[in-house]
């Protein structure tokens, strides 16, 4: 039994078919790509899994637990966690605040909350930023504020939307590091990415998504030599 | 035709003319949430600024308020345009609630000011054209509550019309479905927001001036119209004028046929109870297209 | 620079503690007409707190906070004047009452995820029910409202011909919701509410059950209205459906949180003190006329919401005090 099961799942947006039966796996303890061109569902097949928008059919399952059409707040409760594309952090609240709010998932103690906040800020070196604002940090530090505060939930599986993009290629290796880590310490990760490099160096298996489905799966050496996949990327220059 | 038929239809006819009045009201704030997406609560207040033009203007000058609406127009356009201009387009990119805020102390400062220039009295007029009632078998219909229903399908339409068929029109539409791409298309998104802010605004002084004839006016009657209006946007659809003009005829009829049959200051009831409702199980409206 | 800076604060807070120690034991007992003013400060003051929990920190704007004073005013005067219970003891059942009604409204209006604007005029809607619903009803005298006979002085009819007893009373009321405040700025639900506040979607990705979050912050803040209400009545001694549930009392108990700074402890506090004075004086220099006040509360509103976006507190603590708005209840 897979971590996180998709089975059959169809959606669609007023007559916008984005998905029309897609299933696809994610193994505990496994690194595993998702890539497409723009508009091929990646994003909102992250919406599906964490409740943001329900399945028109099929199921979705977490640990053998069916969490199909589930409140998000419950499903990041059973250890799903995500972070979003477009930046979501909370702009009055200091990166200390916001990351702290992740951190009460797990425990209602404040002062435990703290630590684990702490541990994160250290973790990720984001010690200068603790007492700033949001608006105080670079789109790059936004995108981490987004990883911080989802890590600090200590979820089982981490939801990754497109968290390299804006991030200069020093930052960029320390988050492949970091992701690298935390996989290590036990988190599943489950990683939508458009730059190939990180794709390739940090996926043990990648899914590729185009035309409503899912056209390849396999190791990143197996999908980048993939007809199919190639053909769905020409002409996308983001995915070079 | 018996006695109940007769009420029955004479409460249908009265709830549509006051429908038609509350459309009236309505199509202004329709139109300025459909594209700058903001809630104008100072809306009843530019009403009761529209019924004092048309009023001393009768007063003074003997004209009637079915002339003196273009200049109601004219004044509304204009303060509702410096309004934008100088408050609204300054807290646009804020909070939503920032803009409700803003627009409610707007309308406390008008109608208090005016309370202070002209008393809290209520004034009526009595122009001796177009006035009286008409009947049409044992039904009475208000003459002025007709025009003014008239007007209102004439107006829906004009606005219609103008939105489709005019340049500026089709650049508001552009900017109601999106803005960040009609930004690209070229244009000029401030010019629009104040034009389209005008408009509305002076739509609702024409309101004002076409129920002074049988609405007696005073500083506070805003505020009699602007919670109405609001509800009939939110039956019809925010920013449908079809909507609006529907919403207007349900409100009316069932206030009209609630007063009828259960006499009593309890019809406003019906419109709140009514307008809750439609948050709850149709919050889009009648016309709505995607949800708030 | 940083002597400069500490010297200033301690300046700062001697003016203010001197400024304080005027207003609050000075005026009120050198005349009685300022014991009022100060009362009724401190009743907005609270009721502007209350407001606050829902508005400033969760951030779902009411625009009908009347209904849940009206209600407390109304359950307590109408069990004391029909049936002789005591305002203390009806005080918590208006309260109760005032939280399920909260709860159903809450219910309704979250479950459709009505949201800034809707939520507001929603929240007014359900207000002005009551309002229509009052001045139709026999069991609350309908307009003519309800006038709370006068029995003399007694703790247990909450009556008293000393207004300094009163005062006393609500200032222990304002104390009593500022530590609320401050316990809730400090815990869990505090930071709860302001995610919710700040952004829903994260909040919810990060598990937080913002639905019945906002509930919990909506029925608080329904219960604490209520007792003013309660206090109101008995102070007042008089009742109707225009003052209880209209749309005037509403703009009085959110104008002054705003203008002192939402979402912050002291900001409803601050902003009853600062337009105290401003309505006395518009009331006095345009006497006999009783709109003038309500002109200056307009552009006021207009004021803040184009110039002081964090309200006074923001501003002073931003323009004196290079403090970023965050910073505080870490
Ligand atoms: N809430 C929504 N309502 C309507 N259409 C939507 C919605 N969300 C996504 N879509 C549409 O679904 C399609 C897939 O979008 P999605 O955001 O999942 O793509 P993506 O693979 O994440 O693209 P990108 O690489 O640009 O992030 C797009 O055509 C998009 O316009
Ligand atoms: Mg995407």
């Amino acid at each position: 039994m897979a971590l996180l099961e998709v089975t059959n799942v169809k959606k669609s947006f007023k007559g916008l078919t984005v998905f029309k039966d897609l299933s696809l796996n994610v193994n505990k303890g496994e690194i595993v790509g998702l890539i497409g061109p723009n508009g091929a569902g990646k994003t909102t097949l992250f919406n599906l899994i964490t409740g943001f928008h329900k399945p028109d059919q099929g199921s979705i399952t977490f640990e053998g637990q069916a969490i199909t059409g589930l409140q998000p707040h419950l499903i990041c409760k059973k250890g799903i966690v995500r972070t979003f594309q477009i930046v979501k952090p909370f702009p009055k609240l200091t990166i200390f605040k916001n990351i702290r709010i992740g951190a009460y998932k797990l425990v209602t103690d404040k002062k435990i909350a703290e630590q684990k906040a702490n541990e994160v800020i250290r973790a990720l070196d984001f010690e200068g930023e603790k007492h700033m604002l949001p608006s105080q940090l670079t789109i790059g530090g936004l995108k981490k504020l987004e990883f911080a505060r989802a890590l600090a939930t200590y979820p089982r599986l981490l939801l990754m939307d497109e968290t390299m993009a804006g991030l200069n290629p020093t930052e960029q290796d320390a988050m492949i590091d970091m992701i690298k880590k935390i996989n290590y310490a036990g988190i599943t990760i489950f990683i939508i990415e458009h730059h190939m490099k990180v794709i390739m160096s940090l996926s043990h298996r990648v899914i590729v998504l185009n035309d409503e489905r899912k056209i390849a799966e396999g190791t990143p050496q197996e999908v980048s030599r993939n007809e199919e996949v190639l053909k769905a990327y020409l002409g996308d220059s983001r995915a070079c | 035709m018996s006695d109940f038929f007769i009420i029955l239809i004479q409460a249908i006819v009265s709830g549509l003319l006051m429908g038609g009045i509350y459309a009236l009201a309505a199509v202004g704030l329709t139109l300025i949430f459909g594209v700058m997406k903001i809630i104008n609560f100072a809306h009843g207040s530019f009403m009761m600024l529209g019924m004092y033009t048309s009023y001393w203007l009768f007063v003074w000058f003997g004209l009637h308020p079915y002339y003196s609406l273009v200049i109601s127009f004219i004044v509304l356009f204009i303060l509702g345009g410096l309004i934008q201009r100088f408050l609204i387009s300054r807290i646009e990119h804020t909070e939503a609630q920032n803009v409700l805020l803003l627009t409610l102390g707007l309308s406390l400062a008008l109608d208090n000011l005016v309370a202070f220039l002209w008393t809290a009295d209520y004034r009526t007029i009595k122009p001796t054209t177009f006035s009286g009632t008409a009947f049409i078998g044992e039904i009475m219909v208000s003459v002025p509550k007709l025009m003014a229903f008239v007007l209102s399908l004439l107006l829906t339409v004009g606005l219609y019309l103008f939105l489709k068929k005019t340049d500026t029109g089709k650049s508001i539409r552009a900017i109601a479905d999106d803005i960040e791409g009609s930004h690209s298309v070229g244009i000029n998104i401030r010019r629009i927001s104040l034009i389209c802010f005008g408009i509305g605004s002076g739509v609702i002084g024409v309101a004002g001036s076409m129920i002074t004839p049988f609405f007696p006016v005073s500083p506070s009657v805003g505020s009699v119209f602007v919670m109405t209006a609001f509800i009939v946007v939110v039956l019809g659809g925010l920013g449908s004028f079809w909507g609006a003009l529907l919403g207007g005829l349900v409100i009316g009829l069932a206030e009209s046929i609630e007063a009828t049959y259960h006499p009593g200051a309890m019809q406003q009831f019906v419109t709140y109870i009514i307008f809750i409702l439609t948050l709850l199980f149709r919050p889009t409206g009648f016309f709505g297209g995607k949800s708030a | 620079m940083r002597n400069v800076l500490t010297l200033n604060h301690r300046i700062l807070a001697k003016i203010v503690a001197f400024f304080l120690l005027v207003v609050f034991l000075v005026l009120p007992v050198a005349n009685p007409v300022y014991l009022h003013i100060l009362i009724m400060a401190l009743l907005y003051a609270y009721l502007g707190s209350c407001w606050n929990i829902l508005s400033g920190y969760t951030g779902q704007f009411s625009f009908g906070h009347t209904l849940f004073f009206g209600v407390g005013a109304y359950v307590s005067t109408i069990l004391f004047v029909k049936l002789g219970i005591s305002p203390w003891l009806g005080m918590w059942l208006g309260a109760l009452l005032s939280m399920v009604i909260s709860l159903f409204i809450g219910f309704l209006c979250f479950r459709y995820g009505l949201k800034g604007p809707f939520f507001a005029l929603a929240t007014l809607a359900f207000a002005e029910m009551f309002r229509i619903g009052a001045n139709n009803l026999d069991i609350t005298n309908k307009a003519s409202g309800i006038l709370i006979p006068m029995t003399g002085t007694s703790i247990t009819t909450f009556q008293f011909h000393e207004k300094g007893v009163y005062y006393g009373i609500i200032i222990v009321f304002n104390v009593i919701i500022i530590l609320i405040t401050f316990f809730i700025q400090r815990s869990r639900l505090g930071d709860y509410f302001e995610a919710i506040r700040e952004d829903e979607e994260a909040a919810q990705s990060l598990g937080i059950d913002t639905f019945k979050y906002k509930l919990v912050a909506l029925a608080i803040s329904a219960f604490l209205t209520a007792l003013g209400g309660t206090f109101y009545a008995q102070y007042s001694l008089y009742l109707d459906p225009h003052i209880c549930f209209g749309v005037g009392n509403s703009i009085e108990i959110l104008i002054r949180p705003i203008l002192g700074g939402i979402g912050t402890i002291l900001g409803p506090v601050i902003g009853a003190l600062c337009l105290a004075p401003v309505s006395e004086f518009a009331r006095e220099v345009l006497r006999g006329w009783s709109g003038a006040y309500l002109i200056i509360f307009g552009v006021i509103l207009v004021v803040a919401i184009l110039f002081l976006p964090d309200g006074i507190v923001g501003f002073v603590k931003k323009h004196f005090f290079q403090i970023k708005m965050e910073g505080e209840g870490r």
